[in-house]
């Protein structure tokens, strides 16, 4: 399979480079939000737009208007202008429709902002070189990822608050532990055995 | 020197272009999706305790407040709060407030180590996990587990699992949020008034002889207590006695009478 279709972009972003476990970008918001799965779900809703409109915008802005203009270094700041624009958009829009999942994201949605796997994925697709529709796709399935793992880490986190461990390591160093067998699942799988 | 002129130009011009656009979606956004707010929901949200434990029955702090605004839900409706939060938020309406009374979660079974094992249990130390292996370990399936459900639910810290393997309150950490009462999946914890003194602290509807061989201090039904009370405030039902707080009058009487020591004053 050629290394630029879609489909392997696509499985890249998913799970091979998988940004939460293998690329270890846009952590905060993994440990953060991962309490419940209601959270979890809708945060990664929020992800998955910004990053698939990010990379979309972002790609037209750089290959249209720097590139022509030789303007190329002004790639970082523009790219934090259009995720910050999209940012502030997904909060109005649940802010309005969904205020219970508004409260309980809380710091988290605004963080998207800075969230560094969102930058991470522009970025990427500026450095791989990829065209429009690898651009796309790349940016979607890399939400799509952090969605799964999202959602892998939300569901183990609400049973496992029946287990009984130490008081020494509940909540925070549990999730930590957690994340740590996570991480080692998609690194064999996708990492050291290549599909 | 002019080509350091046409880049500054250039740039200035991409990223004010790009910040004009943006501006532009932004306010025809926020017009779109603007949220009407009541100043005076944000002032009371101010005041609440803001520990979203949901004791009011909204959904919480924020919630409770635009209800109260809104739709008229009672001022004294944050248990948490109480009396001071109450004033503070009739303060903001103009509206007079009258002080409710105390409560706090109160510990409907003495059973603990009162009560025999059927069995040994090793699992989760949870009473919800231990009720799901044939309704726990204890002979009695009405009673406290003591596994600590509640003390784990309270987010203030005001519960303990104590020496006889009961629930203890700390009445000074305690904001009656209810959501002790919530956890406990046997219903031992009720909402008791500091006005009313004598309870029954048994909770088992088993009959008599079943009673008194899991359990030393359990309600056997026995009656004793309600032809002893003068004021016709206890009535035996199903094996287990109740008390009406309104008629009773908090004279003892029954807590001397009562042969398995089932009920107590404070």
């Amino acid at each position: 399979m050629a290394e630029d279709a879609l489909f392997s972009i696509f499985m890249d972003g998913l799970f091979i480079n998988n940004f939460l476990l293998i690329q270890f970008l846009g952590l905060c918001s993994f440990v953060g939000v991962t309490k419940d799965v209601k959270s979890a779900t809708g945060m990664s809703g929020a992800v998955v737009f910004v990053m698939a409109m990010a990379s979309t915008v972002s790609y037209l802005l750089y290959t249209y208007i720097l590139v022509p203009t030789k303007m190329e270094f002004l790639d970082l700041i523009s790219f934090i202008v259009v995720i910050a624009a999209l940012v502030q958009l997904v909060e109005f829009v649940v802010r309005k429709q969904i205020p219970s999942l508004y409260r309980s994201l809380g710091i988290y949605l605004p963080l998207i902002t800075t969230n560094c796997a969102v930058l991470g994925a522009v970025l990427l697709n500026e450095s791989s070189g990829y065209n429009f529709a690898q651009s796309v796709v790349f940016g979607t399935s890399a939400g799509l990822g952090y969605t799964i793992v999202m959602l892998m880490m939300a569901g183990i986190r609400e049973r496992s608050t029946f287990v009984n461990i130490p008081s020494s390591i509940r909540g925070l160093p549990q999730a930590f532990f957690i994340a740590t067998m996570l991480s080692l699942a998609f690194v064999n799988y996708f990492w050291v055995i290549p599909i | 020197m002019s080509e350091l002129v046409t880049l500054l130009v250039q740039a200035t011009a991409i990223l004010g272009g790009l910040g004009l656009a943006v501006g532009v979606m932004l306010v025809v956004a926020s017009k779109k999706f603007k949220v009407e707010t009541n100043p005076l929901v944000d002032e009371i949200v101010e005041v609440l305790p803001g520990a979203n434990c949901g004791a009011c029955g909204y959904a919480g702090c924020a919630d409770f407040a635009e209800r109260v605004v809104n739709e008229g839900a009672p001022i004294n409706g944050c248990p948490v709060g109480g009396f001071d939060v109450a004033k503070e938020i009739g303060g903001i309406l103009g509206q007079e407030v009258v002080e409710g009374e105390e409560q706090y979660p109160f510990v409907r079974c003495n059973g603990g180590l009162n009560c025999v094992d059927r069995f040994d249990y090793v699992g989760f130390e949870d009473c919800k996990a231990v009720m799901m292996l044939s309704d726990g370990e204890k002979g009695c399936n009405y009673g406290c587990m003591g596994r600590g459900t509640c003390v784990r639910a309270c987010p203030f810290g005001a519960l303990s699992i104590g020496e006889d393997r009961l629930p203890h309150v700390n009445k000074n950490l305690c904001t009656s949020c209810g959501l002790c009462i919530a956890s406990c999946p046997n219903d031992i914890l009720v909402f008791a008034k500091e006005t009313e003194k004598v309870h029954v602290l048994c909770m088992s509807h088993d009959k008599g002889k079943a009673v008194k061989e899991s359990c030393t201090v359990g309600c056997i039904g026995c009656k004793i207590c309600e032809k002893s009370c003068p004021e016709e405030a206890i009535k035996v039902t199903n094996f287990l006695a109740e008390i009406d707080q309104e008629k009773c009058t908090a004279c003892g009487l029954c807590v001397e009478k009562c042969p398995q020591n089932s009920i107590s004053i404070r």
